[in-house]
């Protein structure tokens, strides 16, 4: 496909997809929505841009290689094991920070939101990986 | 005691350093290293369990039934030592066998993928997390088992997919309806739930769906189709990891739900099992005795044997059972072996027809010997460990008057021992048939190509030499599970001390 209407309107979509990915990933906590959910938006967006520009450019012009995205994911989650290692709280025990920030209050910040984040970004990794896999021509 | 969850993380971290390898000589280097890490965490709880019976660790600070609790009891220690064992052959294994057209970084993370699914289905005291595991076991095996990606393999691969995902969408059901009645999904609860119910004949629709989810994932008999289609097609280092394990976590979960909390309608499983562990031993050990095939006669050796597990779940008295546990133990080791065996058989003659091959026994003595242990293991001649399992078995089985199943059982050891006897024939006594697989002279094995069957070799024989040391440990798990009062207790409520 090659309308100059889907390129652009493309850009404005895929950034309120990313939006809306992040949205669902902070919000999943106690909400619907989380990692799994978030990295499937992020990872549209990118299928968005796929097809509006075809897939053999989306590989020509991806400056980070799908398999990292899933590498750093999986870091995370290792990484989010380690405060509850370290304070001795049981394994995976999730962790809570407040951090008070100068105009918007009390956040609350926890080793699930970094196991969340983990997961969003191996979810990403994982779909642009089906994703050119699928449209692979023998 | 968060040492429980380290035969999950250690896996988990193996794969994630395994993605930076590139060199297949440092990925082979992490293989080992990891899985000999496993063996001493397996050992190292094992020890641990020596003086607290039980041991559960509740993930993320959750108490249970809430959150998941890891439970690592008699039977679970056994399995993950003996997976860990055979992990660590079979990683050495891989060093000289691993076919060089796979991507032999990328098998090594499957293979740690497996490990992570298999451990984490023996430590889990969670019915839906047990389905995670399952999941993750799949997949890895389906990416292993499609792995060179040769056209009978996918047909193989495909085979074996299709089964098992049924049998995962019956076990996901049966959650569905046992969460739907009792309320919970944490196998203690459970357990507690269950022994204080006045319908549980309810349970047996669910327990049902069980019993044919995990007979497809144990290969018993209307269900095992999927085996003897598949598990010859693979790379041989794949087709030894699955022999050994696959099918052997199905045996588990069989074990631990028919103990633990499906014990309503007692008469009617247990003589289930036995029928079904009857005929499972002999349409396994006769379709045996008609292939010519190393690799399709061992798989159909995997089905007969899993007949014995079960029939020792049937009977269901502390002997039959601990004899279970030792046969279960004992074949993973011995049948692991012989199918590393017919990979070096196969490597050398380069076929694994049995027609086609012959005069290894004065090419190469020692491989002979090599396999001389884990046929008559299987075959259950005394000192060795097969003999101590079926004898346990039998015996059980007629202290409790069980006699068809004894003499079923009894007859097949002979079909065992004409199909190992047959490979002996065949492939070691008979003259080289004159064809393109002659080679005339001595063939010489690597002391790395050998290795994997001498350990597991020894293993055999140490567990004939010391079966009472072991049979006790045996007992002790066989005793968990007859009465979990402790396993109840402990996953319940350690925290509220």
């Amino acid at each position: 496909m090659n309308t100059v209407i889907l390129k652009i309107a493309s850009r404005y979509v895929r950034g309120l997809l990313i939006i809306f990915a992040v949205i669902a990933l902070l919000r999943g906590h106690n909400f619907p929505g989380g990692g799994f959910i978030g990295g499937l938006l992020a990872g549209l967006s990118v299928a968005f841009k796929g097809y509006t520009f075809g897939i053999a450019y989306l590989k020509k012009h991806m400056s980070i290689m799908p398999e990292w995205f899933i590498i750093s994911g999986l870091v995370m989650i290792l990484f989010s094991a380690i405060p509850a290692f370290l304070n001795k709280t049981g394994f995976m025990t999730g962790e809570w920070y407040k951090i008070t920030l100068p105009l918007a209050g009390e956040l609350k910040l926890g080793t699930p939101l970094i196991f969340d984040f983990g997961i969003f970004l191996a979810i990403i990794g994982i779909t642009i990986i089906f994703l050119f896999s699928l449209t692979e021509k023998e | 005691m968060t040492a429980v969850a380290l035969p999950i993380l250690i896996p988990f971290v193996l794969i994630i350093s395994l993605l930076f390898v590139k060199s297949v000589r440092w990925a082979r280097v992490i293989a080992i290293a990891g899985s000999t890490v496993l063996l001493c965490v397996s050992v190292y709880l094992f020890i641990r369990l020596g003086s607290e019976k039980v041991i559960t660790l509740n993930a993320g600070g959750w108490p249970s039934p809430a959150g998941i609790t890891l439970v690592v009891d008699y039977l679970s220690a056994l399995m993950l030592i003996t997976a860990s064992v055979l992990l660590l052959t079979i990683s050495i294994y891989s060093v000289r066998f691993l076919s060089v057209s796979f991507d032999r970084p990328k098998f090594y993370l499957f293979f740690f993928s497996l490990a992570m699914g298999l451990n984490g289905s023996f430590i889990t005291g969670d019915v839906f997390n047990l389905y995670v595991w399952f999941e993750v076991m799949l997949m890895s095996s389906f990416v292993l088992i499609a792995m060179g990606s040769r056209k009978e393999q996918l047909e193989g691969s495909i085979k074996y997919l299709a089964l098992n995902l049924t049998g995962s969408m019956l076990f996901l059901a049966g959650i569905g309806l046992l969460y739907g009645k009792t309320g919970t999904l944490n196998m203690a609860h459970l357990a507690e739930i269950l022994k204080n119910d006045d319908q549980a004949m309810l349970m047996n629709t669910t327990a049902m769906l069980f019993f044919v989810a995990f007979g497809i994932k144990a290969a018993l008999f209307p269900l095992f189709f999927w085996l003897p289609a598949s598990y010859h097609t693979p790379d041989i280092t794949v087709t030894s990891l699955f022999a050994g394990l696959l099918t052997k976590v199905g045996v588990y979960a069989f074990i631990r739900f028919f103990t633990l909390f499906f014990v309503q309608d007692q008469v009617f499983w247990h003589n289930l099992l036995l029928i079904t562990a009857g005929f499972t031993m002999l349409t396994g050990g006769m379709s045996a005795s008609a292939h010519y095939e190393t690799r399709r006669i061992l798989s159909y050796h995997i089905i007969s044997q899993i007949g014995y597990m079960v029939m020792g779940l049937g009977i269901f008295t502390p002997l039959a059972l601990a004899g279970a546990i030792f046969f279960t133990i004992h074949n993973m080791i011995a049948k692991t072996n012989t199918f590393l065996i017919s990979g070096i058989i196969s490597k050398m003659k380069g076929t694994f027809y049995l027609k086609d091959i012959g005069g290894l026994y004065k090419q190469n003595p020692f491989l002979a010997v090599l396999f001389i242990i884990p046929a008559f293991a299987l075959a259950g001649i005394p000192p060795l460990s097969g003999f101590f399992g079926k004898f346990m078995l039998i015996k059980a089985g007629l202290e409790d008057k069980h006699y068809v199943i004894t003499t079923v059982a009894v007859f097949t050891g002979i079909l065992t021992l004409y199909s190992m006897i047959k490979i002996w024939n065949e492939a070691f006594l008979k003259k080289q048939p004159d064809n393109a697989f002659n080679q005339s002279g001595k063939i010489k094995t690597g002391f790395i190509e050998v290795l994997p069957s001498v350990i597991l070799g020894l293993v055999s024989i140490l567990m004939g030499l010391f079966a009472a040391t072991v049979f006790q440990y045996t007992l002790e798990a066989a005793n968990q599970l007859i009465d979990p009062t402790i396993y109840i207790e402990k996953v319940l409520h350690t925290l509220k001390q």
